[in-house]
């Protein structure tokens, strides 16, 4: 019964994470991509997806505290974050970064500032939040249980 | 006064300063003498003034003469005549309307006696008098009022007698007459007044010499008014010859005027229209008005403003014209500047608004235009997830309902996606982004591959067919993709609306049509004319002419009950001219259409093979090449359903097979066919030809394992559900010729393992595509950058490469830029040039590998046209939007790696 009700919590926490706009169907496609060969491939990509990103932000906030800012430096590493989270699903990082790049290509420092504060909440935001989803799954598999799919109707 | 006015008003209309009609350094001393001062517009100068009577030049024998006979001439006389009489007769009413008022007076009083004597016992009061004229008369009050002050003394009559005596009658009747005689004596003295003032009025002194003062007058005023005029005056006889003129120009003398003509007199443009103009009006006998522009020898070039009118004389006959000319030069020349200026002015104005409206109606239109576009695109990304992952599903477990629902979603969402995908290659036929490109291919290949792929999906019981002249040449240049997509959208049009009989394509050579306007490239290009005909529903007359436009179908009943998204046709009109080509249709209702359309094309040498950039020659082209499929003018195919065979044609509705085979799982396929058994009547022929290939196909698509059939989509499985059952119903009969089953070996050995190449730097996606392509079925090698993508290709014959765009150390287009320049010259000194390390342990580089087009797939973050076009500028052959989806990724490699 437990089971049952953990199950229906995942699907509804995964289901609000897509209306809420932080993942879209790219992730889905991650998912289908998941299977008995793959069991982990969700999460060892996600995980990846973290460890680049942290690595981003860190290099992203060091070049934009320079006293000059080397544009040049800055934008490589928006589009990497933009193609990572894209890639995975991450669309408010994604969205966050479409509009940093508009920034870097107006060379616009303070514009740049606010728009790394933004990715940086969005990345925190979905990172937390598939945290959070990983958690429910690892604790629907150790109770026995199956991995609900997901529901396409969304 | 009226003087005054007239000066008035020329001051106020004409307030500059005119120069002398006439100049006034020619003539003679004495013509030149009019220095009369400037006449102030005082009335009372007017007898100052000095009337040059020099100016005036008349025929003075047969002036006066002229003056008595002609209204005209007399005419003044009369009106001063006229007037003074009138004078007189007012003088003479006046005094006679006084004569008739004090007659009546007296009538009344003398009435009023008659009364009071009759009347025996009148009060004393005698009544005032009865007013006989309306009181409101004004003279008549006056008078009362006079007549009252005047008889104050005698109104009352005193009577000492006592009242009603005979004494008292007497007495008053002796009073009253005593009253009216001295009334009678006034009015006879008024008579007498009066005649002897009538007597001093005639008199008075004759009018003849008021009316020659008058004339003077006149005659001085007119003087007066017209001496420094621009004006021209005279008169001419019945033979136009000049009587009298004023104001002739300074140094023509009398004897060079009067007597003659016009023509005698000057010589130039005008005078003989001007003379013309006065006969015409003397003929005619009416006054009017023409504006003459002299251009004479003697006074250049002036405007006269002429008023001529005819001159009768008392027996109303016509004895010649009086003339009267205005300089208006000036004025003609500013109002024709105004009038060109307002001209100029009206058509700039017309223009400026033209343009507005243009500037404004393109610039809506691009903005429509764009937005589409963009909206277009942002609605594919997600609605081919929907699609996607709608097809993913279908894959999964369904009961039959759910499946059929699916199937309505997925084919729904196909129409919406092939409608947005219309959408944005038509906006980018417009907006001018499309570039065509140039390739080498050959004409014959291409109309069977597109008849094989039509055959494919074919469900009804039609006949394909091809039909090549001999004279079309082997290999020409042109844009084989867009060529091919109006092949293949006007085949599918032609097969949708056709039930039964065939479809077919047609190409011949014809002769340059009139439209093409290039003749340099007459040399070396080719018209080729493609009939697509069928023999289908045909289209009513009627709607013919919107057949081309935009969203536009035959009719509504045509849109619902055949479905599409009516820019087929729009796109691949706009797709021919594009290319410098003409799309037409014929048609007949229910026998069938026929859609025609003409390019040129370059005509290519069709001896080197080994450059064949063809990219649609197939596989089994480069293996076992049979000669024959080169030449071949015909090809037939038949739906699969039904029996497949050929006429003549050496290859048949097989080669298509194998690919879409190989995706499918056996399983799956039973599945298909049991869905849909009407399929699975009359195959048993098909299978002796084809059926060692089939089944080896199964088995190989066994090797790839891991469960790649999932991903078939529910269409495909349809389109191959026939065959495949029929290779399991007829497995037993394995009647195959070995030439057929050794071919289908080798391509399978071929197309089992094909290389391809991931280049991209993001690690993410590197996993994630890494993942799908394991899904499909594939493997891949992955290069970093653009540097390691080319160390690749050199090392490694790749069947496809998946070029990200953006990338450190050197980006995708640069690097397939790269990559196509060692295509076309065999060696990497391009890419050495750029900077890359070639390694050069494999010394044979370029003359190992085949020099076939590698197809490169961009995968790009942006698909704006702007970007897409860069990737296919350098050389891309297509490109994937990211993020890359399965959908996505297997539309490409069913594309490219067939």
């Amino acid at each position: 019964m437990e089971l049952v009700q953990m199950q229906k919590s995942l699907q509804d926490y995964t289901k609000s994470l897509f209306l809420d706009g932080v993942l879209d169907s790219q992730f889905l496609q991650l998912q289908q991509l998941q299977d008995e060969s793959n069991p982990d491939f969700v999460s060892q990509v996600v995980t990846l997806f973290f460890q680049d990103s942290d690595r981003i932000l860190n290099d992203l906030s060091l070049s934009l505290d320079q006293q000059v800012v080397d544009f040049k430096k800055v934008d490589p590493h928006v589009h990497q974050l933009k193609g990572s989270s894209s890639s995975i699903g991450a669309q408010r990082v994604k969205n966050a970064c479409v509009v940093f790049r508009s920034f870097c290509e107006q060379q616009n420092v303070e514009g740049c500032h606010r728009c790394l504060q933004q990715v940086k909440q969005e990345y925190y935001l979905v990172k937390n939040r598939l945290e959070t989803l990983f958690k429910l799954e690892q604790q629907i598999v150790a109770s026995g249980g199956m991995i609900p799919a997901m529901e396409l109707g969304f | 006064m009226v003087c005054e006015m007239e000066t008035d008003q020329i001051e106020e209309m004409d307030v500059e300063v005119l120069s002398s009609m006439w100049p006034d350094d020619v003539g003679t001393q004495a013509d030149n003498q009019f220095n009369v001062e400037k006449p102030a517009g005082d009335s009372d100068t007017l007898k100052e003034v000095d009337i040059a009577e020099k100016r005036t030049m008349a025929d003075l024998k047969r002036l006066p003469e002229l003056l008595n006979t002609t209204d005209q001439g007399s005419s003044q006389l009369t009106n001063l005549v006229r007037q003074w009489e009138y004078m007189q007769d007012h003088a003479v009413r006046l005094l006679r309307e006084e004569l008739k008022i004090l007659t009546r007076q007296r009538e009344e009083a003398e009435a009023k006696e008659l009364k009071i004597i009759e009347e025996h016992n009148f009060e004393t009061e005698e009544p005032e008098n009865v007013p006989v004229l309306d009181e409101t008369s004004h003279l008549f009050r006056r008078f009362r009022q006079k007549k009252r002050d005047e008889l104050v003394d005698s109104k009352r009559v005193v009577i000492d007698e006592e009242f009603d005596t005979v004494a008292y009658w007497k007495q008053k009747a002796l009073s009253l007459e005593k009253m009216l005689e001295a009334s009678t004596e006034r009015e006879r003295r008024l008579i007498e007044k009066l005649n002897e003032s009538l007597k001093t009025m005639e008199s008075h002194s004759a009018p003849v010499e008021e009316l020659t003062q008058n004339l003077k007058r006149a005659e001085g005023f007119l003087h007066f008014i017209l001496q420094n005029a621009p004006i021209v005056m005279g008169h001419q006889d019945k033979d136009l010859r000049y009587l009298f003129i004023y104001n002739k120009f300074p140094s023509l003398r009398e004897q060079d005027i009067l007597g003659k003509t016009d023509v005698e007199i000057f010589h130039g443009g005008g005078v003989k229209e001007s003379e013309d103009f006065k006969r015409e009006v003397l003929e005619k006998g009416k006054a009017s008005k023409r504006e003459i522009t002299f251009e004479t020898e003697l006074f250049g070039s002036k405007t006269f403003l002429i008023y001529v009118e005819p001159v009768y004389n008392k027996a109303r006959e016509k004895i010649g014209i009086n003339y009267m000319g205005m300089e208006v030069t000036d004025q003609v020349r500013k109002r024709e500047k105004m009038a060109k200026l307002r001209e100029d002015n009206a058509v700039r104005k017309a223009m400026e608004s033209e343009l507005t409206k243009t500037i404004h109606i393109t610039e809506e239109t691009m903005r429509a235009k764009q937005m589409l576009a963009t909206m277009s695109h942002e609605i594919r990304s997600p609605l081919s997830g929907v699609v996607g992952m709608a097809e993913i599903l279908s894959t999964t477990k369904l009961d039959k309902e759910q499946r059929q629902l699916l199937n309505v979603m997925i084919s729904s969402g196909d129409l919406v996606l092939q409608l947005i995908n219309d959408i944005l290659d038509l906006s980018k036929v417009e907006s001018g982004v499309m570039k065509l490109e140039a390739t080498k291919f050959r004409p014959r290949e291409v109309v069977k591959h597109v008849l094989q792929t039509a055959a494919a999906s074919l469900k009804k019981d039609l006949t394909l067919e091809g039909n090549i002249a001999d004279e079309v040449p082997i290999l020409v240049v042109g844009d084989v993709l867009r060529i091919r997509q109006i092949l293949t959208n006007l085949i599918s049009n032609a097969i949708k609306f056709t039930h039964r009989g065939k479809v077919g394509i047609k190409l011949k050579v014809i002769s340059e049509p009139s439209f093409a306007g290039d003749k340099e490239q007459n040399e070396t290009s080719v018209w080729i004319c493609c009939d697509v005909y069928d023999t289908g529903i045909g289209i009513p007359e009627n709607a013919l002419p919107c057949l081309f436009k935009k969203y536009m179908q035959a009719s509504a009943d045509h849109a619902r009950k055949y479905g599409g998204t009516g820019l087929g046709l729009a796109i691949c009109k706009q797709l021919v001219e594009l290319m410098g080509g003409q799309l037409t249709v014929t048609s007949q209702v229910n026998l069938g259409s026929t859609f025609t359309f003409i390019l040129p094309y370059k005509v290519a040498t069709s001896d080197d093979h080994s450059d064949d950039q063809d990219e649609f020659s197939d596989m089994v082209d480069h293996h076992q090449p049979e000669p024959d499929d080169t030449t071949e003018g015909y090809f037939q195919f038949k739906a699969l359903l039904g029996s497949i065979y050929s006429n003549g044609g050496p290859v048949m509705g097989s080669n298509f097979l194998p690919h879409k085979a190989m995706l499918t799982s056996p399983i799956k396929l039973i599945n298909g066919s049991v869905a849909d058994p009407s399929n699975s009547s009359g195959q048993s022929q098909t299978v002796q030809v084809e059926n060692g290939g089939y089944m080896d196909e199964s088995e190989s698509a066994h090797q790839y394992g891991n469960g790649n059939g999932h991903r078939c989509s529910s269409k495909e499985s349809e389109s191959c559900s026939s065959s495949q059952a029929s290779s399991e119903m007829e497995s037993e009969l394995t009647v195959s010729s070995p030439r057929e089953e050794e071919k289908t070996e080798t391509e399978v050995k071929e197309t089992s393992q094909p290389k391809i190449l991931l280049v991209e730097d993001n690690k993410i996606n590197i996993m994630v595509a890494k993942s799908m392509m394991k899904q499909l079925g594939y493997t891949m090698d992955i290069a970093n950058n653009g540097v390691e993508a080319i160390n690749a290709v050199k090392d490694t014959s790749y069947d496809l490469v998946l070029m990200d765009v953006c990338m450190p150390v050197m980006d995708g287009l640069k690097a397939t830029r790269l990559i196509r320049s060692f295509e076309e010259s065999g060696n990497w000194d391009a890419a050495i040039e750029a900077g890359v390390d070639i390694k050069t342990s494999e010394s044979e580089q370029g003359c190992e590998r085949s020099t076939d087009r590698l197809p490169i797939v961009a995968m790009t973050a942006n698909t704006l046209a702007e970007s897409s076009e860069e990737c296919y500028a350098n050389g891309m052959d297509s490109f994937i939007s990211k993020p890359v989806t399965l959908q996505k990724l297997k539309e490409c490699l069913q594309q490219y790696l067939q």
